[in-house]
Formats: C-alpha cells, sequence, structure tokens
C-alpha cells in the first residue's frame, strides 16, 4: 500500500488571501457531499435507488478544483464520481436526490442517465457518459473552441487514474500539448480502477510523472486531500492556461473511503487498509484546520452539521414526493424537436 | 450554370459556408496544409487559417472527441476521418457521445457534428480503403446517416448536414467523387436530410439505393429501355432515418422492389427496407422482394477478386430483366 498518499498527513496549505467566508463555504460543500453521499448509501442498501456512485476522500479534491474555476464561463467535463464538483457549482442536495431516484425533474437527464453524471447548459457543464476518458476528449474541444474564436475561457476535464489509461487521453493531452491549449486535466487519483490497484493500472510513477516526461507538459501531483493546495493549483493552472503557456495535468491524490460503487463490495480491501485510509479523510483535515485558525468553532461546526443533516432530510421528502419519470417521454429528445 | 464533380460540389459547399459562418471548421489528418488527401478541403487553410482547416495527428478517437467537445463550445465542426475504415477507431466517441448526449441530458445540449469519410470500394484499395460502414451507424438512435448520389445533392446535403443540430454521417463514394458531374447551382441551397428523391421515373418495377447504387441502377434502366422494362430508381440520399413514406410510395406504384447496395447483403440497408416493405407494405407486392448487395466478404485488393464481390450494371441489370418477368 505504499502507493496511498506519499504525502504526509500535515497542516493544510497556505490559503494566501482566501477569505474566512470562502474557507467556511469550502468546508461546508465539503460536509454537504460528505453527508448527502451518506444518505445515498442508506437509499441504496434501502433499495430505493438502482445505483450510487459517490465522492467520499475525493471531496477536497473537487470542491477546492471547481471553486478554482470560472462559473458560467469556463467549460467543467465531469465525471461520475463529480457529486461534490455539482454541489460546488450551485447543484442543491435535491437536484442530486431526484438524479438519485431517476426523477422527472432531475436537472441532468430527466432520470434517463445514471445518478451523479452532472449536466449545466447555464454553468457549461456537459453532461457527461459513463465511458471512462471520453470527456477528456471533450475539454481539449472546448479549449480548441476557445482558440478558435479568440475568447478567454479554460476547460476543465475531471476523471480518475483509471481513465488516463485509455487512448481518449494520449490522443487529446497530445493534441493540446502541441498547440498549448487552454485545458486542466484534472485526474482525481484514488489508486485504484474498481479493483485494480494503481501498480497494475499504470506504469510506475504517477500519473503527473509519466505525462510531463512523455508529453512535454507542465504536470503536477498534489495532495488532493487538502482543498487549499488543490485550490491554489487549480487557480494557477488556470492563470498560465490564460497566459497561454498551455494545459496543466493536476494529479490529486485522493483516497476512496468506500466501495467504488453500490455494484461492488469492496472485498480486495481488508479492513485495515480502509481505516489507514481515514487518516488521510478531507473532511476532518479541513475541519481541524479552520478550528485551529479560529475560523470555526466545535459549535459553529455542529450547528453546520444539523443544518445540512436538515436539508437533505428535508429534501429527500421532497424528492421522493416528486414525480416520477413519464413513459411517455421515453423517446423524447433523441434528435432536436421543431421549434 | 457550371458543371460540378461531387468532389468539387462539396469543396465548394464547405468553402462557402466557412466564409459565411465563422463558426464553421474542418478538422483531421492532412486536411490543412495539404487540402486533404482527396482534396475536400482544398486550400482552406490557406484561406481560414491553421485553426478553422486544422491539421491533427493521426488519432481518430482523438478527433471525434475534440468535434465534439468544440461543438459544446459553439462550433459547428466537420471532421474528417481520413478513411470510412479508419473511423473505427472513433466509433465509441460517435456512438457513445455524440449520439447520446442530446438525449442523456433530456434536451439541454446538442452535438452539431459533421463527420465525413470517402468511403466505398472499385478503386483497388484492399480491405482498408474499400469498406462501407453505413450500416454499423445507421442502427445507432440519435446519428443521421447521409450519402449523397450526385453532385447537386451533395451540395445541398452537405449544407444541410452543417447546419443540422445533431451529428451527421456523410460518406462519399470515393470512385464517384469525380466520375460524376452535373449543373450544379452556385449560392446557397440545401436538400432536406431525411427526404428521398425518385431519380428516374418508371411504372415496372422499383430499384431502391443509394450512393454509387443511383448510377448502376440508372445504367441499368437505360440499358432495358427498349425492352419494355420502365424501371423507376429511387435515390434514398438520407438511410437513417429513413424516408418510409417515399419507399412505401415507389412500392405502391410499381409493386416490385429490387433493394441495391454495395455494402455488404446481410444486414446491409436492404434488409430494414425490404423488412419494412414487407410488414406494411405487402399489399402492394406483385413479386418477392429482391435485394443485391456485395457477396459478404472483405474487399480483396486484386482486380478479379473485387469486381467479383462488390455488384455492377451488369448484375444489377440481370436483377432488373428477371423481377420484370416475374
Ligand atoms: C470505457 C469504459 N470501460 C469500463 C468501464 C467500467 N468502469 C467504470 S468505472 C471504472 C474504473 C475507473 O477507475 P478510475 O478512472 O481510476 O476512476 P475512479 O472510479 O477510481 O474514480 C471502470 C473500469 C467504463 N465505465 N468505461
Ligand atoms: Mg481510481
Amino acid at each position: 500500500m505504499s502507493s496511498v498518499v506519499e504525502t504526509p498527513v500535515a497542516a493544510l496549505a497556505d490559503p494566501g488571501d482566501l477569505s474566512e467566508e470562502q474557507l467556511r463555504r469550502m468546508y461546508r460543500t465539503m460536509v454537504t457531499g460528505r453527508l448527502l453521499a451518506e444518505r445515498f448509501w442508506i437509499l441504496s442498501r434501502q433499495g430505493k435507488t438502482h445505483f450510487v456512485i459517490t465522492s467520499q476522500g475525493h471531496e477536497a479534491a473537487q470542491v477546492g478544483s471547481a471553486m478554482a474555476m470560472n462559473k458560467g464561463s469556463d467549460y467543467l467535463y465531469t465525471y461520475y464520481r463529480s457529486m461534490s464538483v455539482a454541489l460546488t457549482m450551485g447543484f442543491t442536495p435535491y437536484d442530486l436526490l431526484l438524479s438519485v431516484l431517476g426523477k422527472r425533474d432531475d436537472p441532468y437527464s430527466g432520470g434517463r442517465q445514471l445518478p451523479n453524471h452532472p449536466s449545466s447548459v447555464a454553468w457549461k457543464m456537459p453532461s457527461g457518459s459513463s465511458s471512462v476518458a471520453t470527456q477528456i476528449a471533450h475539454a481539449v474541444g472546448s479549449a480548441y473552441a476557445a482558440r478558435v474564436k479568440g475568447e478567454d475561457f479554460v476547460a476543465i476535464s475531471y476523471s480518475g487514474e483509471g481513465a488516463t489509461a485509455k487512448g481518449d487521453f494520449h490522443e487529446t493531452v497530445a493534441i493540446a500539448s502541441i498547440h498549448k491549449l487552454p485545458v486542466i486535466f484534472f485526474i482525481e487519483n484514488n489508486h485504484y480502477a474498481i479493483s485494480v490497484p494503481e501498480q497494475y493500472e499504470l506504469p510506475e510513477g504517477g500519473v503527473a510523472n509519466r505525462v510531463a516526461k512523455g508529453y512535454a507538459m507542465h504536470a503536477i501531483a498534489i495532495d488532493g486531500t487538502d482543498v487549499i493546495a488543490v485550490y491554489n493549483a487549480t487557480r494557477e493552472a488556470r492563470e498560465r492556461a490564460l497566459r497561454g503557456e498551455g494545459p496543466t495535468l493536476i494529479e490529486a491524490n485522493c483516497v476512496r473511503l468506500v466501495a467504488h460503487s453500490s455494484d461492488d463490495n469492496d472485498r480486495y480491501r481488508t479492513d485495515e487498509m480502509r481505516n489507514e485510509l481515514k487518516r488521510y479523510d478531507p473532511v476532518p483535515r479541513m475541519r481541524n484546520f479552520l478550528i485551529e485558525r479560529g475560523v470555526l468553532t466545535e459549535e459553529s461546526d455542529a450547528e453546520t452539521v444539523r443544518e445540512i443533516t436538515a436539508e437533505i432530510r428535508e429534501s429527500l421528502d421532497r424528492a421522493e414526493a416528486a414525480p416520477a419519470a413519464e413513459p411517455e417521454a421515453a423517446r423524447r429528445h433523441i434528435f432536436a424537436e421543431e421549434g | 450554370m457550371p458543371e460540378k464533380t461531387i468532389a468539387d460540389a462539396i469543396h465548394d459547399a464547405i468553402r462557402d459556408e466557412m466564409a459565411r459562418d465563422p463558426t464553421v471548421v474542418v478538422m483531421g489528418e492532412d486536411v490543412g496544409y495539404k487540402g486533404g488527401v482527396f482534396k475536400i478541403t482544398d486550400g482552406l487553410q490557406q484561406e481560414f487559417g491553421m485553426y478553422r482547416a486544422f491539421d491533427t495527428p493521426i488519432a481518430e478517437c482523438g478527433i471525434a472527441g475534440i468535434a465534439i467537445g468544440a461543438a459544446f463550445s459553439g462550433l459547428k465542426p466537420i471532421a474528417e476521418m481520413q478513411f470510412a475504415d479508419y473511423s473505427l477507431p472513433a466509433y465509441d466517441q460517435i456512438v457513445n457521445e455524440a449520439a447520446c448526449i442530446r438525449y442523456r441530458s433530456n434536451g439541454d445540449w446538442g452535438c452539431p457534428v459533421v463527420f465525413r469519410s470517402p468511403f466505398g470500394a472499385g478503386v483497388h484499395g484492399g480491405l482498408y480503403h474499400s469498406q462501407s460502414v453505413e450500416a454499423l451507424f445507421c442502427h445507432t438512435p440519435g446519428l443521421k446517416v447521409v450519402i449523397p448520389a450526385t453532385a447537386y445533392d451533395a451540395k445541398g446535403l452537405i449544407l444541410a448536414a452543417i447546419r443540422d443540430p445533431d451529428p451527421v454521417m456523410f460518406y462519399e463514394h470515393k470512385k464517384s467523387y469525380r466520375r460524376y458531374k452535373e449543373e450544379v447551382p452556385d449560392g446557397d441551397y440545401t436538400v432536406p436530410i431525411g427526404k428521398a428523391k425518385v431519380q428516374r421515373e418508371g411504372t415496372t418495377l422499383s430499384v431502391i439505393t443509394y450512393g454509387v447504387g443511383v448510377h448502376w441502377a440508372l445504367e441499368a434502366a437505360r440499358t432495358v429501355e427498349g425492352e419494355g422494362i420502365n424501371v423507376e430508381v429511387l435515390d434514398l440520399r438520407t438511410l437513417h432515418p429513413l424516408d418510409l413514406e417515399a419507399i412505401a410510395e415507389t412500392t405502391a406504384k410499381t409493386g416490385k422492389v429490387l433493394i441495391l447496395h454495395e455494402d455488404n447483403k446481410t444486414m446491409g440497408l436492404g434488409a430494414e427496407v425490404g423488412a419494412f416493405i414487407a410488414e406494411n407494405c405487402l399489399d402492394s407486392l406483385d413479386a418477392p422482394i429482391v435485394r443485391i448487395g456485395a457477396l459478404d466478404s472483405h474487399i480483396p485488393y486484386n482486380n478479379e477478386q473485387e469486381t467479383a464481390i462488390i455488384p455492377n450494371p451488369v448484375v444489377v441489370t440481370e436483377a432488373v430483366r428477371k423481377l420484370a418477368a416475374y
């Protein structure tokens, strides 16, 4: 298990000019992601949803990176684990619950796509498929469009490290590097592709190392359980892209605290292995950091958790009562509709 | 009115559309500086710059994926797959991404990309420069599949494809590129996607076909003209979605149907057209449906075997005589 998060569990990075308000918002979004994910797993055990896939252990990577992007102008290409990216952008627990329950008003897809595949035209988040790595190519396409149109926006693709084995990744990272396109490849390395550990997924040395050497491109590995380090790295990558200095690959080392999805039993890991990962849990790390700095108190934190729990409970009641998807609409939107 | 080949009609239409609409771009292998291996994008990089006529590495999956992402960001990309045979590395991006995004986003996102490819046999291209791949894509909801047979239609259909809000597979028969010429009006016009066209009126029997098959059918029709056989030729032009009305109409008119394509016969488009007629037009039929396609094979390089495998006007003529006599 030496491959899991080599960085020591230390204090978080220097927040620089992030305001206390911003730090609290980061933390609140991470806690929302965590509590909502726990609710999803309960819904799965209750048989109320067909499928869940969640971001426990990835919250810092997702919240920190999404907060660093310019909402409404940058393009965000998410993947099936990106629920904390979605919350950062402005989707609510109610929205995500509609998706998990496959309801008509699911804002991503009207209940058609599997849960946790975010989509928003206003926030420039094109709906993703479930095929790994395809969205990486799309992000390069958006960056190419920025070049053609002469517009100042950046695209970011989210994926796991497992996705970096696919041709879509290699073909389009190369093109982004050749033309110095304004794109960020954000890799959430949780060191597993379902059951296959990193040592059998990737040649030794990690994703950033390989890309930096092989594709003449800026690539860095960071502690993906430190939300501030993630924010800083993504901000900087974004600025590089806008300065015309080309793409950056950010390998954010995370932990996957739960099974891959509700279809996975996680038996390839022992309890001991999972317990060891808890040391890197990004949520308590951020909480302790904020309490030490006086940005949070034990009391205010407990209040935050109570508020979010109540919001999730209330949202779930509404989502369960919301109308089901309509069979008459099953064949709508295969092609554009007239008018 | 100028006479143009199919190749020139497509080239000129793309050029004019790029001049009209700054969001139209072409991308692919050799499409820029060289102007494409079949010269369909000739001069576009010189006129519109390196990014609007974008030379990519050899990476079909990447080309398709980049075209798709660019479409999400407001461009109207024309992605060239250098040969239809080499579009298969992009199959996942086309089928799982371009074709699905509208459905999976409940209508919020669309993917206005044209995937163009030269395709087809008869040029001694061997196994990997001769394939017909249209049937592979006709099975996918969300894709439109277009094959023009004439220069007039090639121009009108490529313009319709570029302006279509959904992904369009646009196949150009490579042997036909410079063999068939006709008058093509200057200026802007489109030919609607989803509409077939009667290329020749007739009463004895109908040949339902597309692409180079249209020319084989027209040649056969001319050959048998003096024998009292009057062949109607229906050019499908769009293979997905099919113009079912036009198919039913010609079937009702002549009562005898021969379906023809260069693609392999088994599971080819003829199977779908034939099944539609059998399900819906049985009362109109005066004879069994006849299908002609390639002999379910790969396409060999040598002339003797290639000729043996793909249909030709002589084979079509024989089949027409037989069906007329039924
Ligand atoms: C092309 C493709 N092959 C297989 C799968 C099935 N699958 C879903 S997730 C996954 C593992 C992905 O691992 P990684 O990219 O590291 O992301 P993670 O789930 O660990 O965040 C696999 C094999 C898929 N979705 N797409
Ligand atoms: Mg992984």
